[in-house]
């Protein structure tokens, strides 16, 4: 491995196309950034990955702009479109039609799509903050308990241990049945959010710190931060510019890894009962309701569970690329 | 399960398979044949008899999900038990073996005839049938009927039946029970009295005219005081009825055979055509509707109707073997008066306005699973009631929201522009999460924005029936049901509007309705003997509760039942809320 680098896979395109082109004819002086975008290049699942995470993204941006462009609120209640007795949608594959692309929801007739687009805003925000959460404690955490060692570390790792013992399911559902359904401002939907981010984020941390505080325990010993420390350099210095630029890469892969399984989480969370509330939209809470309608409406199961699926499937691919790209020689 | 130390890539593969299975059952759902054969027909047991018949012999089945919360006739409160425990035991009077509404009627049963009144209705009295017997032979005296009734005094041992008899007899609550009495017989109760064995006087300080309804309950059931075991009498009541017991495993199974000393010639009632009589308790309800469509089993023993997905099979493929009848429940939607702004009657009419009625019909199961449109607050089961009455124009329009008229009540209250405010409603009720939606998506039009609380179903003594913490939640809609304890104006009416009714914990005066001209109607009811009279008041009760907005009734409720194409002498009765009559069941 070279340099410590500060530019790792953010290197944008046309540098790097630029870098693959130098390196045909000159084989150094590629950062591990460029190395790591080419090798990613090559890996075709990993970019399908990508771009298809890259697209939910903007669905989930731009849920109000894309609803108003195919005409569905995600609110509205279709109940002309509902067979009264049975409480399921009239239509055939779960009432899909042109105007509902995607059928309309059991009992109330409101529109799949709208609220497929609806809820992805929900899963990836639950997904990316509680993955922040979980880096940024798990990094200084991890970083601090790997460099100064002694009874820091043993404190940290104890909680580390006990955090991955705790059975975090079962806390955050009796958690939510005992927070207010108001506080800090927040308010129903977004007190659930805030808790589900806080607590999926604050269990998550001790997989980040592992790493980080292994990294770290054999980084602090090479001769680069041994140089640092006899020159003089202070412990924040060694720890925030010699050390945490060589753990970029493993945290990276772990954050695109985490991603996915915090938006599990929120599914079954949500499916449980202890999501965000109605009327808000969510995978997890659609998928409950298609549990009662599956036998006369197996349609409205698939479309959530296949959202879901697609997601985290796209996620894991992209973070697998990114892995082997950044360390190639790396064990699974 | 965590990513580390597993491949993604596995994982992914795994979840394609899931998918992929999803697909694959998604595919075969539904399909399979008719085999039940002859169906008496849809409805045919509403308000006619399906299969009539009186051969006797053969195992009645029964399935269901929920035990009774005991099989002791003073402390069951479920429908069902009170239906069910008539196989073993009877009452002075309980109600006429017939469908529908004429199910209704009492009729003597332990006793001659009805009480003969006097004493401005203030004295009953009952001659006993010669001919009734206890399990063991010994006939049921007067007295055994006394000490029955005297246990509802034993609330401290024999907790969590109704106590309607016990407060009308004994309203300052003086009589101690039978089990701290002094006397000897522990008969002290002075409010009955028994000259002999015979014949029972019932001395009410003040007239009920419901009395008799009350002594029709499964509450009034004679003990004989050497059987009585207290608080493990449910495991084995002593049977005066035409079945006994003969094994019982709570919440696995329970097991009738007949009583041989029971006389078929002392009782009218009851049918008692097969010879034996079982309960399995499962706990799955989709599994339950399987099997009874499947037909191992003939009657589901909760009778809380079919689910959605039993509902559909039965219908598209066994419409013959459903019925539909009316519960004599109302699902409603209740207003707090001390959650601002339901102070002032003008918000809660918005509310009544601004409601979807038809959306929620459909999340309650639309017309046949959820019941029609409310339209008032009295049960059609219950005299004095006319469901066509619709003060609020509920039904109209297809049931759609009134919006010019919500937003002219939100002016008049002083909220042009709308309020916000929060529904309370069960967690283990789908159904009522789903009604809580539909109503908070009307609502929304007029700018009303109702947030949507699930609190824990097995709490609401001590969440919306306790009104500080209703105030503190500021739950302004509270979303329930209720149905009546006996078909009458009081019998259903006066917990839920009844000052005396509010109460720091368990409440069920939701509205907190504090009325003296309601109080005052049911003073009225109570000493007016007079049927058509009575109905008149309970006409009057229901529009002062309609006027004072304190309601917004969603459905009159009905439920789509299974009878099993064995059974025979069916119909569903009023008196039980449309359950199928038990005691009169027999099979092919």
């Amino acid at each position: 491995m070279t340099a410590p680098t500060h530019d790792t896979v953010k290197a944008d395109e046309a540098e790097a196309d630029a870098a693959a082109d130098v390196a045909k004819k000159h084989v150094e002086g590629r950062s591990l950034g460029r190395i790591a975008w080419a090798r990613l290049k090559r890996d075709k699942l990993a970019l399908a990955g990508g771009v298809t995470v890259a697209v939910l993204i903007l669905v989930a941006v731009f849920a109000p702009v894309l609803t108003a462009l195919i005409g569905q609120d995600p609110n509205e209640y279709h109940q002309d479109l509902i067979d009264p007795l049975f409480g399921t949608p009239t239509g055939s594959f779960g009432g899909m039609s042109a105007d509902h692309l995607l059928g309309v929801e059991p009992v109330n007739g409101r529109d799949v799509l709208a609220r497929i687009i609806y809820g992805a805003r929900v899963s990836l925000l639950v997904g990316f903050l509680s993955a922040l959460v979980a880096v940024v404690l798990g990094t200084v955490l991890g970083i601090l308990a790997g460099y100064f060692g002694g009874w820091l570390d043993a404190l940290i790792s104890r909680v580390m241990d006990m955090l991955l013992a705790f059975p975090q399911l079962l806390f955050i559902i009796s958690l939510i049945a005992v927070v207010p359904n108001s506080m800090l401002g927040l308010e129903g939907t977004g007190v659930r959010l805030f808790v589900m981010v806080l607590v999926i984020g604050f269990f998550g941390w001790p997989y980040i710190g592992r790493i980080v505080r292994g990294q770290t325990l054999s980084l602090r010993e090479r001769e680069y931060v041994e140089a640092a420390r006899s020159l003089g350099a202070g412990k924040r210095y060694i720890l925030f510019k010699e050390l945490l630029p060589n753990l970029i890469a493993p945290i990276t892969v772990y954050t695109t890894l985490m991603i996915p399984t915090n938006i599990l989480t929120e599914a079954a969370l949500s499916f449980l009962g202890a999501g965000v509330k109605p009327p808000t939209a969510s995978w997890g809470q659609m998928l409950n309701t298609a549990v009662r309608y599956y036998d006369q409406d197996p349609m409205f199961m698939l479309v959530p569970g296949i959202a879901i699926f697609v997601t985290v499937l796209a996620f894991n691919l992209f973070g697998d690329g990114v892995r082997d790209a950044l360390d190639p020689k790396g064990t699974r | 399960m965590r990513f580390l130390g597993t491949s993604r890539r596995r994982s992914a593969a795994a979840s394609a398979l899931v998918v992929g299975a999803l697909l694959t059952t998604a595919a075969c759902g539904g399909g399979n044949s008719d085999t039940n054969g002859d169906a008496a027909g849809y409805n045919a047991a509403i308000s006619k008899v399906a299969n009539e018949s009186d051969k006797k012999g053969g195992t009645l089945k029964f399935i269901g999900v929920q035990d009774a919360d005991s099989w002791d006739p003073t402390r069951g409160y479920y429908g069902f038990a009170w239906n069910f425990m008539r196989f073993y035991t009877r009452q002075l009077v309980t109600y006429a073996p017939e469908p529908g509404k004429a199910g209704n009627e009492l009729v003597g049963d332990l006793a001659k005839s009805k009480a003969k009144i006097s004493n401005d209705g203030k004295t009953y009295t009952y001659e006993l049938k010669d001919d009734v017997t206890w399990q063991d032979g010994k006939p049921v005296t007067s007295k055994d009927i006394k000490y029955g009734i005297e246990r509802q005094w034993a609330q401290d041992v024999l907790s969590g039946g109704p106590v309607y008899l016990k407060n009308v007899l004994d309203p300052d609550d003086e009589y101690e029970g039978p089990y701290k009495d002094k006397s000897k017989d522990k008969l002290g109760l002075d409010a009955i009295k028994t000259p002999d064995d015979k014949t029972i006087v019932f001395n009410l300080p003040k007239a009920n005219s419901d009395f008799e309804s009350m002594l029709a309950m499964a509450a009034a059931s004679p003990v004989r005081q050497d059987k009585d075991t207290k608080s493990k009498y449910t495991l084995k009541p002593f049977s005066n009825g035409p079945y006994k017991f003969k094994d019982y495993s709570p919440n696995k199974k329970l097991v009738l055979v007949r009583n041989d000393e029971w006389k078929r010639s002392s009782d009218k009632v009851r049918a008692a055509l097969p010879d034996k009589v079982t309960v399995t308790l499962i706990t799955n309800p989709d599994e339950l509707d399987k099997r009874l469509i499947n037909g191992d089993y003939d009657v589901d023993l909760n009778a809380t109707g079919l689910s959605p997905a039993g509902r559909a099979a039965a219908l598209k493929q066994h419409k013959g073997n459903v019925d539909n009848p009316e519960t004599g429940f109302i699902r409603y939607g209740v207003f707090p008066q001390s959650v601002k702004p339901f102070d002032n009657i003008h918000c809660r009419k918005a509310v009544i306005y601004g409601s979807d009625h038809k959306s929620i019909q459909t999340a309650r199961g639309g017309p046949k699973a959820g019941g029609d449109i409310g339209t008032n607050m009295l049960p059609p089961v219950v005299p004095g009631s006319d469901p066509s009455w619709d003060p609020y124009g509920l039904r109209s329009n297809d049931g759609a929201a009134n919006k010019k008229k919500a937003k002219e009540e939100l002016k008049k209250c002083g909220k042009p522009n709308g309020f916000t405010t929060t529904i309370a409603v069960r967690n283990n009720k789908d159904v009522e999460v789903d009604s809580a939606e539909a109503m908070q998506a009307s609502l929304k039009k007029v700018g009303i924005k109702a947030k949507i609380d699930e609190y824990d179903g097995a709490q609401i003594a001590g969440i919306v029936g306790n009104p500080d913490v209703v105030k503190k939640k500021n739950y302004g809609i509270i979303i329930m049901g209720w149905g009546p304890d006996f078909n009458s104006a009081q019998g259903y009416g006066k917990p839920l509007w009844h000052s005396d009714y509010i109460l720091d914990n368990g409440n069920n005066n939701f509205a907190e309705i504090d009325d003296p001209k309601i109080d005052d109607a049911f003073a009225k009811f109570q000493s007016e003997l007079d049927e058509k009279k009575k109905a008149k008041i309970a006409g009057e009760l229901n529009k002062m509760v309609m006027e004072g907005a304190y309601y917004l009734p969603f459905t009159f409720e009905k439920m789509l039942t299974w009878r099993s194409s064995r059974l025979t002498n069916v119909y569903s009765t009023a008196a039980y809320s449309g359950q199928y009559d038990y005691v009169s069941l027999g099979v092919k």
